[in-house]
């Protein structure tokens, strides 16, 4: 098997003189789940038509499963699956009925289909609604069908153009954990676009990050909290005299700091030692009740990429 | 392929049985279309009901309405219901796609015209046969199988044409009708026409007779037919359908 799921080079859609995808150089490994995140029309879902072969490129290249985007989209569809901006439930049909559909449009025999179908719905809690209309089903529920559709014939690779939208906290979480135990169990590989930060933070090996059709940046999650910074301190507490501050800043590992109300924070270089520098803070009377250490989250990083770019521009 | 457009066909037609807007498609549609044409008509006009040729007027316009009542859902349907595009991104083919549209809609229109006709046909025995079994003449019945077969795949081919670009299903039915209109527009004018001309159309009609006139009416049924079909497959691409969901 190819280790390499997806990969573009120079990919580029215009329409007229708008251009949505620009340039866009990414690799995606077989068996991850890729992050593609971007802010509204940052041409997300440009890029899942461009790889699903339903939009011909403007210039560059992309594979997608070894197969080339202009010229072989048929096969590309073959062994992709998706849910793409819209759920594409028939909402007049029964949740059985639209998965047999999609069944036998990939021409799974009976036998397997009928097992695959309860083997879906069960693991997805649905097996004893599956007679319903979907139309009456909530959308947390429909979303979880298009997911089953999406998995339904084993492919190996499945678009997801931001899965979790629009539903509640509890309804993406519990589709958070389903799509985890799902493209676990099944080994496939995953691209995924989302606005949703935390949800890329939770469910993705790695992600890209798009603004106005660019790629801004690229990698596994800690080396892009590492491009938006090392290792971080928090500090809780009161007493923050400049004495003790400036003594910290006197420290090689310390890079910076910011003091906020009761609240100070580190940014530390690698491999920064915490006890010296909490206990230089004690010495120098500051009452302390909290200390955190961590690293940047993926909003911090998303939007220092998206500042930083918008910096450029200007 | 064949199979493709079969899996399509069973699809369209589940929708089809499954809508529930009362007599445009659906069950209730279905018997209401059989009651009038295969029952009520044929008790009003009695044994008369099975030679005359206006039979073929009736039989022409019977799968005309019925496809018309469901081809317009074809493809903008699925774009107002945000299905089209997952449908795109499957493995079937373009032609899979477009002839399984065309050939469902074609199929309910002339199906249910055909068991109308049956039905129409056992409502004439049961009432008028007294024991002697009642048939269309051969070449009445072939005629109006054949035209209604072929109205029955103008209108599939003229909606599944017009859906293609149609935002919403109501754009879709709008623009089916004003076509239809246009396609009627040579009867609207011919009372206006002057008097002369009137009178040459009439005698020259007078010199032919009515099985070449039926004949005529097939062959360019036939024509317009092909040429929707390929219209339509010429229309038919993806990308445009993509970007214009």
């Amino acid at each position: 098997m190819n280790s390499i799921a997806i990969q573009t080079e120079g990919l580029s859609r215009s329409f007229g003189s708008l251009v949505a995808v620009d340039r866009l150089s990414l690799q995606v490994p077989s068996g991850s789940i890729f992050g593609f995140l971007g802010p509204n029309g940052s041409g997300k879902t440009t890029t899942i038509r461009l790889l699903l072969g339903l939009l011909a490129p403007t210039s560059g290249y992309a594979r997608v499963l070894g197969y080339d985007i202009r010229t072989a989209a048929d096969a590309i569809r073959q062994s992709s699956g998706a849910l793409l901006e819209h759920n594409g439930l028939y909402q007049r049909l029964s949740a059985e009925n639209n998965l047999d559909f999609y069944a036998e449009v990939w021409r799974m025999p009976v036998d397997e289909r009928k097992a695959r179908i309860k083997e879906l719905l069960t693991h997805l809690d649905l097996w004893d609604r599956r007679a319903e209309i979907v139309g009456r089903w909530s959308r947390g529920m429909q979303q979880k069908l298009a997911v089953a559709r999406a998995l339904l014939h084993h492919p190996s690779l499945v678009f997801m153009d931001e899965p979790t939208a629009g539903l509640d906290p509890l309804a993406a979480a519990a589709l958070h954990t389903d799509l985890a135990a799902l493209a676990a169990r099944e080994g496939v590989t995953i691209f995924m676009t989302t606005h949703n930060l935390a949800e890329a933070e939770k469910l993705c090996q790695q992600v890209a990050v798009i603004r106005k059709g660019r790629l801004l940046a690229t990698g596994l999650l800690d080396e892009l909290r590492l491009q938006a910074g090392g290792p971080r301190l928090e500090i809780l507490g009161s007493s923050f005299s400049d004495q003790a501050l400036a003594a910290l800043k006197s420290r090689p590992e310390v890079l910076d700091l910011s003091l906020q109300d009761n609240r100070l924070l580190i940014n530390l270089g690698q491999s920064a030692e915490t006890a010296p520098l909490v206990s230089l803070l004690v010495n120098n009377g500051v009452q302390v009740d909290e200390v955190r250490k961590g690293k940047a989250n993926l909003e911090e990083v998303f939007i220092s990429l998206m500042d930083e770019d918008a910096e450029v521009e200007r | 392929m064949i199979r493709d457009i079969l899996t399509i066909i069973k699809k369209e037609l589940r929708e089809i049985l499954l809508q529930s807007s009362g007599l445009r498609g659906g069950r209730l549609g279905l018997l209401f279309f059989i009651a009038v044409f295969g029952v009520f008509l044929p008790l009003q006009s009695g044994r008369d009901w099975l030679n005359s040729p206006v039979n073929l007027f009736i039989w022409g316009w019977v799968p005309f309405l019925l496809v018309s009542s469901v081809v317009a859902d074809s493809f903008a349907g699925e774009r107002e219901r945000h299905t089209l595009e997952t449908l795109l991104a499957s493995r079937l083919s373009d032609r899979a796609i477009l002839a399984g549209k065309i050939l469902a809609a074609l199929g309910y229109g002339w199906g249910i015209t055909l068991v109308s006709l049956l039905t129409a046909l056992i409502t004439i025995n049961v009432a008028y046969g007294r024991g002697e079994l009642l048939l269309f003449p051969w070449k009445i019945g072939a005629a109006i199988i054949l035209i209604s077969l072929l109205v029955a795949t103008l209108a599939a081919g003229l909606g599944v044409l017009i859906s293609l670009r149609a935002a919403t299903v109501r754009q879709a039915q709008q623009t089916f009708s004003l076509a239809f209109f246009v396609l009627f527009i040579p009867l609207f004018l011919l009372p206006i026409l002057p008097e002369a001309w009137r009178l040459r159309l009439t005698q020259s009609l007078a010199q032919v007779d009515v099985e070449s006139i039926v004949l005529g009416v097939m062959a360019a049924l036939l024509v317009v037919d092909l040429a929707l079909f390929a219209l339509a497959s010429a229309r038919f691409q993806r990308t445009r359908l993509i970007l214009e969901e």
